[in-house]
């Protein structure tokens, strides 16, 4: 597994793209800022597993909390989360 | 068109997959009775496995840490056969409630809780739990107190996540088994908490 860049913890940002295929990131959640749960493990690249290609090396998965009012602007709770596992090369230091 | 119902035409992804299961067989990869076994064995398969693993986590406070360090090696302690499946259990505490859903798909802890409801797998419900948690629990009968955080878990890559919910009180000295029929699917999805003796 390559080293993971982020540690449980630290705050990230996911990636704001729309690229095309099979990706495993929401639309939802993308430009969206969190903090890294925990680290999954490594697994093959969905997006290369889906082209027939093997996705190796494995990228890091991450699992990142975001708060419910970051995600929803009009989310009345102050403390509600959600959590999405996302692999590494979506996410970015904030 | 007959009486009974509405004749279709298959869809693209029904007649791939009778092409797949077809060429599987006649190539001589699986058998037709391999085939059937499967799909038998997938139908009946309910939550009880889960809902042993959440009585033993409930009596046996050292089989609980391990299963939320490590749900599937926790799962074949108890000898349940859980292949491909990388399990994060999550646990409710009186101050965090824990919910699942799968927002892209309907990825779901088959192995230890069937196959998921229809519900789950609707779009109403896949993208208002990520959206908006405390009403679509609403609707299912529960009312979060807004001192309580709740936690939605979006299942979108590969680990799968089962709720370990609160041990009901009145409870104190059952067997595990008796706890394990306390037990829903739906309480461990996250959208129901299990009922007690007096509730």
């Amino acid at each position: 597994m390559a080293e993971p860049l982020f540690r449980p913890g630290e705050r990230v940002r996911v990636l704001k793209a729309y690229p095309l295929g099979h990706v495993r990131t929401p639309f939802y959640i993308r430009g969206c800022t969190g903090v890294v749960e925990r680290i999954c493990g490594a697994f093959p690249n969905p997006e290369e597993l889906a082209q027939m290609r093997d996705g190796l090396p494995p990228p890091p998965l991450y699992r990142v909390r975001f708060l419910q009012k970051d995600v929803w602007p009009d989310y009345a709770n102050a403390n509600d989360v959600l959590e999405v596992e996302i692999y590494q090369h979506w996410l970015e230091k904030t | 068109m007959s009486e009974t119902g509405t004749y279709r035409p298959l869809t693209y992804f029904q007649l791939m997959e009778v092409s797949l299961r077809e060429l599987l067989v006649e190539k001589g990869i699986v058998t037709e009775d391999e085939i059937a076994a499967e799909v038998e064995a997938m139908r009946k398969r309910g939550y009880e496995r889960g809902a042993r693993v959440v009585a033993r986590a409930w009596i046996d406070p050292e089989y609980k840490k391990r299963l939320l360090a490590n749900g599937t090696r926790a799962c074949e302690e108890l000898g349940l056969e859980v292949p491909a499946l990388r399990l994060l259990v999550v646990e409710n505490t009186p101050e965090v409630h824990n919910a699942i859903v799968c927002t892209l798909c309907s990825c779901y802890p088959r192995m230890l809780l069937g196959l998921p409801p229809e519900w789950y797998k609707s779009r109403n419900y896949r993208s208002r739990m990520a959206r908006e948690p405390r009403a679509v629990l609403a609707e299912f009968g529960l009312h979060i107190a807004e001192n309580v955080t709740i936690r939605v878990h979006d299942s979108t890559a590969d680990m799968r996540y089962m709720v370990l919910p609160m041990r009901p009180a009145g409870t104190e000295g059952w067997s595990e088994e008796r706890l394990a029929s306390r037990v829903t699917r739906d309480s461990m999805i996250g959208v129901a908490v299990p009922k007690g003796p007096n509730d």
